[in-house]
């Protein structure tokens, strides 16, 4: 059973048609890459899943439940987090509230104790634990956001280009904590510019195109594939 | 001892601008938008707590409560019939919404009420002589300080300590963010309603305390001074709105006492102008976030 499916989505800014026709799913325990350039469409799907913008045709379904109807709030609860393009952690607040807000769904019981795991995962952010999120490094800021989004437990994961802007050490960092995530059970959907780390840990990809997606394969297939590898990979 | 009777009456008059501006800076910091009509809540307010107390005999109290249910029932009203619609149109489709809000509730207020003044009976009567008797103060100016106190600190450690205060905060800095959380951004924005129209409310039985003639358009001058202290203060910040309202007040009642009663309200806005071309985010706005 696929834990996400996204069947035949068409988004538009006013008149601009930009995701035309997408359908693509992902499976229970997978990291799923959707690899693309930029302005290929890969936020407003990530936005389109979260409900944050909507589809005018098809359905999206999580669990078995369509979604694409409910307010975007409803979904969290549901098992289904997003780490938003640019972080967006919220700048004004310490590094400890932003990760109490994503905890914001759950009971308050467990807090400190996720808080904690999540400390010991970024020991950099336990450092800055009251700092606001604002003063925080770019690379910081992205593991703050992850480890935002970690607090609400998903069961689906999205992350929209978590390496963007991000020196090569820091990147591979990124990777192998969503490596070691999903080990742990979470299952990824990636969004990625930088498709040679994205295909490299996942099991399947997708390759998007102007709103289109082009191909989908196995990650080996597509590390491989002579279009892809000329259009995404530098040759 | 003038000085000192001046200072605490313009602190006192500051702290019912206080209490509104709150209203003002806490819907414009989570829903990004001039509420125009806040002023005239206050007038319903006080209107409500006018009738409970002077028409029904109620205890003022309870006239105050009663007030408040009524205020904060007509805010989220407000906000989810007239604004709502509206949360994806422009800045001016709703500023244009919030005035005509403002003379509909200003005209139904006439329509209910009539025009004819109503004499507010204070909620709080008597005063107290300091200074072996050479300085007299009404317990409603002690009391209006005291209560803007009171809101400011348990205001702030609201936003501050709780998890709806800062899921407000979250909304306030990024929608799209807070949605991620988890968060109900419109019940969020029904919330911050609710508090500044019960707050208006209280604002408007301290006023009407304090300056008895009450008629439907008492909302409509205060509501602009304190938007005016919002602004003064640094619009979205609680603390900007407590220091705005309070300098404010003091410099209306020095303006009225040791320059002119009435030029004092263009004095007012004269050195709102000046902090303005200085710091234009008021006296403690925040700077525009950077993106790292
Ligand atoms: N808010 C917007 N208004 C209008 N067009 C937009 C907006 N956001 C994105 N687009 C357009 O939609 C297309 C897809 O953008 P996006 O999803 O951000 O791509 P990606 O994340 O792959 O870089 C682009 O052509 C972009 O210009
Ligand atoms: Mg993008």
């Amino acid at each position: 059973m696929a834990m996400l499916e996204v069947n035949d989505i068409n988004v538009y800014y006013g008149s601009i048609h930009a995701i035309k026709g997408v359908s693509f799913e992902v499976n229970e325990g997978e990291i799923i890459s959707l690899i693309g350039a930029n302005g290929a469409g890969k936020t407003t799907i990530l936005q389109t899943v979260s409900n944050l913008l909507h589809s005018k045709t098809g359905n999206i379904k999580f669990l078995d439940e369509e979604i694409h109807h409910l307010p975007a709030h409803k979904l969290v609860p549901m098992g289904l987090a997003q780490v938003p393009e640019g972080r967006r952690v919220f700048s004004q607040m310490s590094v400890e509230e932003n990760l109490e807000l994503g905890a914001f769904t759950r009971p308050k019981a467990n807090i400190k104790e996720d808080m904690e795991e999540i400390f010991e995962r970024f020991p950099r952010l336990k450092e800055r634990r009251r700092q606001l999120a604002g003063t925080l490094s770019g690379g910081e800021q992205q593991m703050l956001a992850m480890g935002r989004a970690m607090m609400s437990k998903p069961k689906l994961l999205m992350l929209d280009e978590p390496s963007m802007g991000l020196a090569p050490l820091l990147v591979e960092e990124i990777f192998d904590i969503i490596k070691s995530l999903n080990e742990r059970g979470t299952t990824i959907l990636l969004v990625e510019q930088n498709a040679q780390m994205a295909l490299s840990i996942a099991d399947r990809g997708y390759v998007l195109e102007t709103g289109k997606i082009i191909t989908s394969a196995d990650a080996k297939t597509l590390l491989n594939d002579d279009v892809v590898r000329k259009a995404y990979l530098g040759g | 001892m003038e000085f000192l009777f001046n200072l605490i009456s313009g602190i006192s008059l500051g702290s019912i601008y206080a209490i509104i501006a709150l209203g003002y800076t806490m819907v414009y910091g989570i829903a990004k938008m001039l509420n125009f009509a806040h002023g005239d809540v206050i007038m319903v307010g006080a209107y409500i707590c006018f009738f409970a107390t002077a028409r029904y005999g109620l205890n003022p109290l309870l006239g105050v409560l009663l007030s408040m249910v009524v205020c904060t029932v007509l805010g989220i009203v407000i906000e989810r019939l007239a604004y709502k619609p509206l949360r994806q149109a422009p800045a001016l489709a709703v500023l244009i919404t919030a005035i005509g809000m403002s003379y509909f509730l200003q005209n139904a207020a006439q329509l209910l009420w009539t025009s004819s003044p109503k004499v507010f009976p204070s909620v709080v009567k008597g005063s107290v002589k300091l200074f072996d008797g050479a300085l007299s103060v009404s317990f409603v100016t002690i009391v209006t300080i005291l209560v803007c106190v009171i809101i400011m600190v348990a205001l702030v450690l609201f936003v501050n300590k709780t998890r709806i205060g800062k899921s407000m905060r979250a909304v306030s800095e990024d929608k799209g963010a807070a949605q991620l959380m988890g968060i109900n951004v419109n019940s969020t924005i029904s919330l911050t309603f609710a508090i500044g129209s019960a707050l208006a409310a209280i604002a408007g039985v301290l006023l009407c305390s304090a300056y008895p003639t009450l008629v439907p358009t008492t909302g409509a001058m205060p509501g602009i001074k304190a938007f005016t202290a919002a602004v003064f203060g640094g619009i979205g910040s609680i603390p900007g709105a407590l220091i705005g309202g309070i300098l404010l007040g003091i410099i209306e009642i020095f303006a009225k006492a040791y320059i002119s009663t009435q030029l004092s309200d263009a004095i007012v806005f004269a050195v709102l102008i000046v902090v303005l071309l200085v710091k234009p985010t008021g006296l403690l706005g925040k700077k525009v976030s950077e993106k790292v």
